[in-house]
């Protein structure tokens, strides 16, 4: 029975402030060895900023998370509970709590973007009601700074207002941990700094937690509240974005270099 | 290379395991609640409605060429009123399924390959699915059902115009009224013509859609596997077809229709 999912705020136990935690992650496919041991917690209400060359591993990490891909050995706690062992309802009620933003911004090209916004609203938190879904969709186009965009198509859009379309769609359910996946590549500088700022809104009004991979050193700069760098495979490297601006590492140092 | 004959043949019955299992998701999607149907319209719209004129010319044309070209064959014997009789029976029984049915692994399997396929590679398909919908409900369940209702209506749609393609190759060299020819045509049309077709076609649909949607939805990543998915769409739909037509034919002989 599929039953509509609330989405209140669920109190994490004040003693485990990580929302997630990774341990000794493994991930090939066939013989090909991406993840060969990860390690990392989320602390809740942080942004965490992931640094790597392309090919490293990045996006197939925090797919783990959302169990888009299974990760091979290693424990993945999310909210506390152990990803693999979630029933398919549990993993449903998940996802619905873990926001994704991808690369590309994934919108559905088909619909508009109202029926972008509807299609979450209609299905997960089963909202039947005309005058809710516009009034959800107007909140949330506002907050991504879109509200004239409600009845454009995706290929209407800009690089820059797919990715704020593709963060309404995600936020409209009001997740608590948001994973952005590149969230600034292939943009010009000053949008940007506008996705970036958005990030740092995301976190301040909604309380979100999130994980950002970049390899944008501006964006890291303004979001970070903690950074790891991630090399082969494995995290190489952790602190706050000053600490590892003036590390004497080479490989942690070529980052920051313009 | 003395394995690559034992990696292919691992290779084909992987292919096969998946395919099942992909069925079995099909099915298992398709008893849930909260259906489609908004979607499932739209699929029945876009892959029916949209298929009248290609599917409605070639029909007719058939009609009116079988018509032509057995002509001489039945005048020598002295057989042209055997004609409707002749062409009824080929086009209800054989030609239009089939041939409607290939026709339509070309324009939809294909379709449904590449759609699903983009969708895919532009990772629309996962973030569906992260957001806790459910794309095999959403994309596969509806676009199936609406082949394996959409491609029956089709083929007699096109023995419909079949029909008229071959009243028109009569009239060409005599002049026969409606009523006769049609009268004769259906004389000769029996339930059991009818019924074994009817059923084929809507494997048939099963099969279009099925290969379509899991083409798509299996495809690589990458803007290349695209295409590969929309052709290898048609060339796996079409083997099917012309697989089930080959068992269609055994069957309806065995059970003596
Ligand atoms: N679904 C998949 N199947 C096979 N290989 C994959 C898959 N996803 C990612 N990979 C491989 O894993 C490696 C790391 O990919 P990814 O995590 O996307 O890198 P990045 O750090 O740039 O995000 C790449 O070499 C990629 O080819
Ligand atoms: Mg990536």
């Amino acid at each position: 029975m599929d039953e509509p999912i609330q989405n209140k705020k669920v109190d994490t136990p004040q003693d485990n402030s990580d929302v997630i935690t990774m341990r000794h992650i493994a991930k090939s496919f066939g013989d090909n060895a991406i993840l060969k041991d990860i390690n990392m917690d989320l602390h809740k209400g942080e942004n965490l900023v992931i640094l790597g060359k392309s090919g490293t591993g990045k996006s197939v990490t925090i797919k783990l998370i959302v169990n888009l891909l299974e990760y091979d050995k290693g424990e993945l706690k999310v909210f506390g509970d152990e990803v693999k062992d979630l029933s398919e309802q549990e993993l449903k009620k998940l996802r619905t709590r873990v926001g994704f933003l991808f690369q590309s911004a994934a919108l559905y090209d088909s619909m508009t973007v109202r029926e972008n916004l509807e299609f979450p609203l209609k299905r997960i938190l089963k909202i039947k009601d005309e005058k809710e879904l516009e009034d959800r969709i107007k909140e949330v186009l506002d907050s991504v700074g879109l509200p004239d965009a409600i009845d454009k198509m995706p290929s209407e859009l800009s690089g820059g207002m797919r990715k704020r379309i593709g963060l309404a769609r995600t936020i409209i359910l009001k997740p608590e941990i948001m994973l952005y996946d590149e969230p600034t590549t292939g943009l010009d500088p000053i949008t940007s700094k506008e996705i970036s700022e958005l990030i740092m809104s995301m976190q301040e009004k909604f309380k979100i937690s999130s994980i950002i991979i970049t390899h944008d050193i501006a964006c890291a700069k303004i979001t970070a509240n903690r950074m790891m760098v991630m090399d082969k495979g494995e995290f190489v490297a952790e602190g706050t974005f000053e600490e590892l601006e003036n590390s004497s590492d080479d490989f942690i140092k070529s980052f920051f270099k313009l | 290379m003395a394995n690559a004959p034992a990696a292919s043949y691992k290779g084909i019955l992987e292919e096969a395991g998946n395919q099942v299992l992909f069925m079995f998701r099909f099915f298992r999607n398709i008893f849930r609640f909260d259906f489609e149907w908004e979607e499932f319209i739209r699929q029945c719209y876009m892959i029916g409605y949209k298929s009248f004129p290609l599917v409605g010319i070639t029909g007719f044309i058939i009609g009116f060429v079988i018509t032509l070209q057995s002509e001489p064959t039945m005048k020598a014997f002295g057989a042209e009123s055997f004609i409707p009789k002749m062409v009824a029976i080929s086009l209800i029984r054989e030609i239009c399924p089939v041939v409607i049915a290939l026709i339509c692994a070309g324009k939809i399997s294909s379709g449904i390959g590449a759609e699903l396929g983009s969708m895919q590679v532009s990772e629309q398909i996962d973030a569906m699915e992260v957001s806790g919908a459910n794309p095999v409900q959403y994309l596969v369940v509806t676009r199936i059902l609406a082949c394996i209702i959409m491609i029956p209506l089709l083929t007699l749609m096109a023995d419909a115009l079949g029909f008229a393609g071959s009243y028109l190759g009569v009239n060409l060299s005599n002049h026969v009224s409606p009523q006769l020819f049609f009268s004769k045509a259906f004389s000769s049309v029996e339930f059991g013509d009818l019924l074994p077709a009817f059923f084929k076609t809507i494997f048939f649909g099963f099969a279009i859609g099925f290969i379509g949607c899991y083409k798509g939805y299996n495809s690589n990543r990458g803007t290349e596997s695209v295409g590969i998915a929309a052709n290898s769409a048609v060339v796996n739909a079409s083997l099917w077809i012309i697989v089930i037509d080959g068992i269609a034919v055994q069957l309806t002989n065995a059970l003596g229709y």
